[in-house]
């Protein structure tokens, strides 16, 4: 399989390689669009800063080309907020793929929304093999509220949503590289769509 | 529901282990690897890996091994120990660090706060804060491996490294580190409430109550222990039921 991980800059996407050698897996860091266009699957990491992220894919015209993709792509955390259509994060515009706002968390609890939460009303071949209420790893201050699309969800201490489907794009809020067997599994799920 | 996290602490120096750690089931207790590896086995939440190394060798080593722990454990961690610009933070989150945590630099130039989060993400900088009791200061802020006395009142640095854009804080106490009496409860409670993002509490875990207590009583989001866990006092598994079964909500 020609797995692709785009690399734009906006995070630690080493993780996510070194998460996919864990299961055996090689894949292809990449900004270049011959190469994403071309791959079986894509995943799209990112932590950082919206605005920022958004800037980078720009440069790689990446912010044109993600949204006419066609294989099964699946977005990490802030390449899960990317995804959706504006975010509250510095009042940035984002790709528009998913027709979805991103908001602040507005809470007494502390944010970010950091550790390890439960996975609860899974709903997708992404979690087989997944218990409900088994634990994934968070780090985000912005989330992505329920939706049709929701297809995981998580509460802090509203419920809102810990991944999502549309169509071809698959997302999550959390951490599948850092969420121990559960993660692994999600990444393997992935894997096999 | 998001759960209370349970950090064991290593101290690296020229790529190994510091401190007579002793492990059976442990190849090597000296290869900080092999012992990350088992710590998350173990069930711990986040790992913290403190390089004490002092000749930029050593920092090189360190870098190198940040790269082998993300490739081979399955949980976050934060790397710490003479991080003094953005330089240092790019090349450990590049080779896989999920945060990093700065101690005197901040305080040497606050700005380095605002610079990472700026760069990083706040998700990713923890500031460390060594602090102090005395009758005559109250709690005051320590540099220098805690050598040093600053200006600032505990919680008022504390306020303003969460402002600047800090993450996360590590609250080390350094008259309860070490002695195995428990945490620092008054302190540790008042900058949780203080501030608005997570604090590790740190210094002086010697029993499974006092983990509880560091929770349920200071309301800190995270406890982070060394030799307790190195030396198998106790049992990160005995430790999650217990505080579970004390109404402590912990990944098991």
């Amino acid at each position: 399989m020609n797995l692709v991980i785009v690399d734009y800059k906006a995070g630690n996407v080493q993780s996510v390689q070194f998460a996919l050698e864990r299961l055996g897996v090689q894949a292809t860091l990449s900004s270049d669009a011959e190469t994403i266009k071309a791959a079986d699957k894509i995943i799209f990491p990112g932590v950082g800063q919206a605005a920022s992220a958004m800037a980078q894919l720009k440069t790689r015209n990446l912010d044109k080309l993600l949204p006419t993709l066609e294989q099964p792509f699946f977005g990490v955390c802030l390449g899960m907020q990317l995804l959706c259509t504006h975010s509250e994060e510095g009042n940035t515009d984002l790709l528009n793929i998913i027709p979805l706002p991103v908001k602040h968390f507005e809470t007494d609890l502390k944010v970010p929304h950091m550790g390890w939460n439960q996975l609860e009303h899974l709903q997708s071949p992404l979690f087989d093999g997944v218990e409900e209420k088994e634990y994934v790893y968070y780090v985000h201050s912005y989330y992505v509220p329920l939706s049709e699309y929701t297809i995981a969800q998580s509460a802090y201490p509203e419920p809102f949503s810990a991944a999502l489907q549309y169509k071809n794009f698959y997302a999550a809020q959390f951490h599948p590289e850092k969420s121990s067997s559960v993660g692994s599994q999600i990444l393997k799920n992935f894997l096999a769509l | 529901m998001l759960t209370k996290r349970i950090i064991p602490c290593l101290d690296i120096k020229d790529g190994r282990t510091v401190k007579g750690v002793q492990f059976e089931n442990i190849r090597d207790a000296g290869d900080p690897v092999e012992l990350a590896k088992w710590y998350a086995q173990q069930g711990a939440d986040e790992l913290v890996f403190l390089d004490i190394t002092a000749t930029n060798e050593g920092r090189k080593t360190f870098a190198q091994l940040v790269r082998d722990i993300a490739l081979h454990i399955d949980i976050p961690f934060t790397v710490g120990g003479g991080i003094s610009s953005v330089a240092d933070v790019e090349v450990l989150l590049q080779n896989g660090a999920d945060k990093v945590s700065v101690n005197s630099s901040a305080i040497k130039d606050p700005q380095l706060v605002a610079e990472l989060a700026r760069h990083f993400g706040s998700q990713c900088v923890t500031v460390a804060i060594d602090t102090k009791y005395t009758e005559a200061t109250g709690w005051k802020v320590y540099t220098r491996a805690g050598t040093i006395e600053t200006e600032y009142a505990t919680i008022d640095w504390a306020k303003k490294v969460v402002e600047l854009g800090a993450g996360e804080i590590l609250l080390t106490s350094m008259n309860n580190d070490g002695t195995k009496a428990g945490f620092a409860l008054d302190i540790t409670r008042e900058v949780a409430n203080a501030v608005t993002v997570p604090v590790i509490a740190s210094g002086g875990a010697g029993s499974m109550e006092h983990f509880a207590d560091a929770f349920l009583k200071a309301n800190a989001d995270a406890a982070l222990a060394a030799s307790l866990f190195h030396f198998r006092e106790l049992a990160i598994p005995d430790l999650k039921k217990y505080l579970k079964e004390q109404g402590v909500a912990v990944r098991i």
